[in-house]
């Protein structure tokens, strides 16, 4: 194939594996979601408008394949934080261990449709009309979403004000840094 | 801790769906954005598993056939 639909594809990689983690909740499905995914566009490479985001592109075949096969299967596997957790390499180190679990446990309760488009604006970096496009609606659709998501993570999590971060927290953060 | 702003989340718990949640305060938006890409990027940076490379070589090796 193309060397650089091969780079552009292989540079992907990373972030739809992000990307399918946070959709399905489990490691293992999400690699093969992701394989899918690649087999999927590469067959279909044709449709791909040269100068386009590739990764906009992949990310739409990832969604839209999760939707019609994933998502029908509920979710079955729902140690899926568990075997999250085994796949993490490291803690990350600006936040307590409590509390990041808590906050996974918390994002995997959203609606998918509120979880989707919080971690495709919120951690993949794409913009409101991108990730409109990605996931077929209307872009007041992905910030009213986006809104819900983290008002109900903040529900979810007890957080009320950023006073409930409070000192403890930051006592977390400092101790986890200044090791 | 002591009182709940008035802007609690709580607040707004009754007319769930309306799309007009409260609004948060910038700084837990901040925090829970710092997470959630803490989360992301954990994955991110594991970078490319082999058994990706390994299926564009397999892909490339079969171009001829048929790699649907």
């Amino acid at each position: 194939m193309d060397e650089q639909v091969r780079n552009a594809v292989l540079g992907a990689v990373p972030s739809l594996r992000a990307f399918a983690i946070s959709l399905c909740g489990n490691v293992d499905r999400a690699d093969d979601l992701v394989q899918e995914t690649l087999l999927r566009a590469l067959a279909n490479i044709d449709s791909f408008q040269p100068g386009t985001n590739m990764s906009a592109w992949l990310f739409t075949i990832l969604r839209n394949h999760f939707r019609s096969e994933y998502r029908k299967r509920r979710r079955e596997v729902e140690d899926s934080d568990g075997h999250y957790a085994e796949s993490l390499k490291s803690q990350p180190a600006q936040i307590g261990q409590v509390e990041f679990t808590e906050f996974r446990e918390a994002l995997a309760q959203l609606p998918p449709d509120q979880r989707e488009a919080l971690v495709l604006v919120g951690a993949s970096g794409f913009s409101y009309e991108e990730a409109a496009s990605i996931c077929g609606c209307a872009v007041g659709t992905i910030k009213s979403r986006v809104n819900r998501a983290r008002t109900r993570l903040a529900e979810l999590m007890g957080i009320d004000s950023a006073d409930e971060f409070g000192p403890d927290q930051a006592t977390r953060a400092v101790l986890a840094s200044g090791e | 801790m002591g009182q709940k702003p008035m802007e609690s989340a709580q607040t707004n718990r009754g007319k769930k769906g309306d799309g007009k949640s409260a609004k948060l305060s910038r700084e837990v938006q901040a925090r829970l954005g710092q997470q959630l890409r803490a989360m992301y990027d954990d994955v991110v940076n594991q970078g490319v598993p082999e058994r990706f490379t390994e299926l564009l070589n397999r892909i490339d090796g079969n171009l001829n056939k048929d790699t649907q």
